[in-house]
């Protein structure tokens, strides 16, 4: 025995409980490529937010004289210029904060109505969870990409018209899982207990049956967030996404794609990052799984 | 009787069944079926059975947490039977219930001290956070954990640390009546005593009446006044702890306390034991007439045809029992 026991003082103030949370969080910060994963993603969010003070070139200024230029430090064109003659590095950042502003957000939106959505069903269960789950299936089989382009042409190209799109799909999804979740704790003891205790079934959902299903969750949200990326990249790619000249992934690797051979760079770049983003999420998602669940390994 | 707290008058709780096949007709489990007894203020009724007698489907029906098929449950003199959720809240505050399982009654993302001031949070919703933490803490002490584990989280406890806290939980709001729902069962039988002694404590403290199911009778017998005994969901005997042990008329009492060790060796070696031979019943397809009668060493061609109703048999007593006289001063 080095160290001695605790000093009888401690015995005086509350000990500090550790939650399931914090337990998680302890295994969390000990795996390796979930740690690294968050500190690339961290550098990416910063390099967006602080783009234009990076950089001695705005995003929108046209260098007439320098299209298509290969990365050269001299001018400060780090990552080159487009074929409009903009420079790439800002672009990048630029798109980089679409990206993923669209899929933080309509995550959120998802995150927030899928919970509720899911923990009601789950709960409530009876003809109440029939309904509206059958809700759910059916706007599941409505083709999406063909809505998003309904939307587009009927209100115009407009970013936050993609918040809600992709929102409005993807909390299909979590509600499903949150349902399931929801049935296999709702028939635990202390639910039970809560209800005999006077708990209302509003309470009881707000207190005790979403904090009990977040786990998986937040495992799905690490993995919604790429998801929605991908998907604007995608809808952007297929030039029914933000408009110029604004920016996102999905429109410069769209472009680098088209000029790839006399220009790699242009897809280099901004795919190199859109890779590391989706690898680091997916590998954060990995890590929260197994620090959620240390059981499930 | 103006101290009868809770007035139980033929319950029945049946589940719908549906058996296996194409388009499988329905059946009815009869969880409970026909249970009448009284709870008076201070005092504990002991409820014994096997596993699978309904005792745990008693428990859940008194709070109304599953809603009885028939009868009444007289609370205070109300009748709260199929009561829904909003009528039912107030009359929570003194009917309160102890789980079997005490760390799987414990929401494991809440603090110690979060969930034993939930009720208090629900029924008075005016105190402040600082009096609830206080009344918490003194209930913590009373109930024999230390108060500065406030903060801490179920898994952090021991089993018995866990009911500890589902007590506290249950007595916060200062009940008239706790179920205590198999208590102890999943405890250590060196834990199981400290439980059942802090239990004693409260009611004297408190003068709670305690609803004890167990299927230990030796616990029962401990710390009931009174003891009724449950076979397949119907009431087989009841009547005060000292006549019911020492004299049992219902042939199912007798094999079951025969099965329970005596710690005085003269006696243990001079008692008769009656075993009980085969398996309990299906509930879904019970015998018919005296649902004891197929494990019954008594039982006749009366026993078959009629099913015996629970009659009086001496002061505080009542058997269901064709045949109990000759089983009265053996
Ligand atoms: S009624 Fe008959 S079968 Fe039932 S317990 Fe009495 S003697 Fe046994």
């Amino acid at each position: 025995m080095i160290r001695s026991s605790p000093p009888a003082v401690e015995l005086q103030h509350d000990i500090k409980g550790r939650s399931l949370w914090q337990d998680a969080v302890r295994r969390l910060a000990r795996n390796r490529a979930a740690v690294a994963s968050m500190i690339v993603l961290a550098v990416i969010a910063l390099l967006a937010v602080f783009a234009p003070m990076l950089s001695p070139h705005p995003y929108d200024e046209i260098y007439w004289d320098r299209i298509q230029m290969p990365p050269d430090f001299a001018n400060g064109h780090w990552f080159g210029t487009d074929s409009n003659g903009r420079d790439l590095f800002v672009r990048t950042l630029y798109g980089a904060r679409v990206s993923l502003m669209v899929g933080v957000l309509a995550t959120a939106v998802s995150l927030v109505i899928g919970v509720i959505y899911g923990a009601v069903a789950g709960f409530v269960g009876g003809r109440v969870d029939d309904i509206m789950m059958r809700l759910v299936d059916i706007l599941y089989a409505l083709p999406f990409m063909f809505f998003v382009i309904l939307l587009m042409v009927m209100f115009g190209r407009n970013i936050f018209l993609i918040f809600v799109a992709l929102g409005a799909v993807e909390w299909l999804t979590m509600a499903r899982i949150v349902r399931g979740q929801t049935l296999s704790i709702k028939h635990r003891p202390f639910i039970e207990a809560a209800h005999a205790c006077g708990v209302t079934r509003t309470g009881i959902i707000f207190r005790h049956i979403i904090p009990n299903v977040l786990g998986p969750v937040i495992v799905y949200v690490t993995l919604t967030v790429p998801q929605v990326i991908m998907t604007e990249s995608f809808i952007s790619f297929l030039g029914l996404g933000v408009q110029e000249p604004l920016t996102s992934w999905g429109v410069l690797i769209a472009e680098g794609a088209r000029l790839m051979e006399a220009a790699p760079w242009l897809l280099v770049f901004p795919a190199t990052l859109l890779a590391l983003t989706l690898f680091a999420f997916n590998f954060i998602g990995d890590g929260l799984r197994d620090a959620l669940d240390p059981k499930d390994r | 009787m103006s101290d009868i707290l809770l007035a139980v008058r033929d319950l029945k709780v049946h589940f719908p069944v549906r058996s296996a096949g194409w388009r499988g007709a329905h059946c009815h489990l009869k969880a409970l079926d026909g249970v009448s007894f009284d709870v008076r203020a201070g005092e504990s009724l002991g409820v014994v059975g096997e596993s699978g007698c309904g005792k745990s489907t008693l428990a859940r029906a008194l709070l109304q947490l599953i809603p009885p098929t028939a009868g009444q449950v007289l609370w205070l003199g109300e009748d709260i039977a199929g009561l829904g959720d909003r009528a039912m809240r107030p009359r929570r505050r003194g009917l309160q219930i102890v789980f079997q399982d005490p760390l799987a009654s414990l929401d494991p993302r809440m603090t110690v001290g979060d969930i034993i001031g939930e009720p208090l949070r629900v029924f008075q919703p005016e105190l402040k956070p600082d009096q609830i933490r206080h009344r918490v803490e003194t209930l913590m002490g009373t109930v024999g954990l230390l108060p500065h584990m406030i903060n801490r989280y179920p898994h952090e406890f021991s089993g018995g640390q866990c009911q500890r806290i589902g007590i506290a939980r249950a007595i916060v709001l200062q009940p008239k009546l706790v179920v205590c729902d198999e208590p102890v069962s999943a405890l250590d039988v060196s834990i199981q005593a400290q439980i059942i002694n802090l239990l004693m404590a409260l009611q004297r403290q408190m003068g709670l009446a305690l609803i004890f199911i167990s299927h230990d009778l030796s616990i029962v017998r401990h710390l009931s006044h009174r003891v009724m005994v449950l076979y397949l969901g119907r009431v087989m005997e009841l009547g005060h702890r000292d006549g019911l042990y020492r004299n049992p008329l219902h042939p199912y009492t007798r094999a079951l306390l025969s099965a329970v060790p005596i710690p005085d060796p003269d006696l243990e070696r001079a008692r008769q034991r009656v075993t009980l031979t085969g398996d309990l019943p299906s509930p879904l397809a019970p015998p018919t007439g005296c649902v004891f009668r197929t494990r019954c060493p008594m039982a006749d061609r009366r026993c078959e045809e009629h099913t015996p109703l629970l009659e009086p048999a001496g002061p505080g007593r009542q058997v269901a029992c064709h045949h109990w006289r000759r089983n009265a001063d053996t």
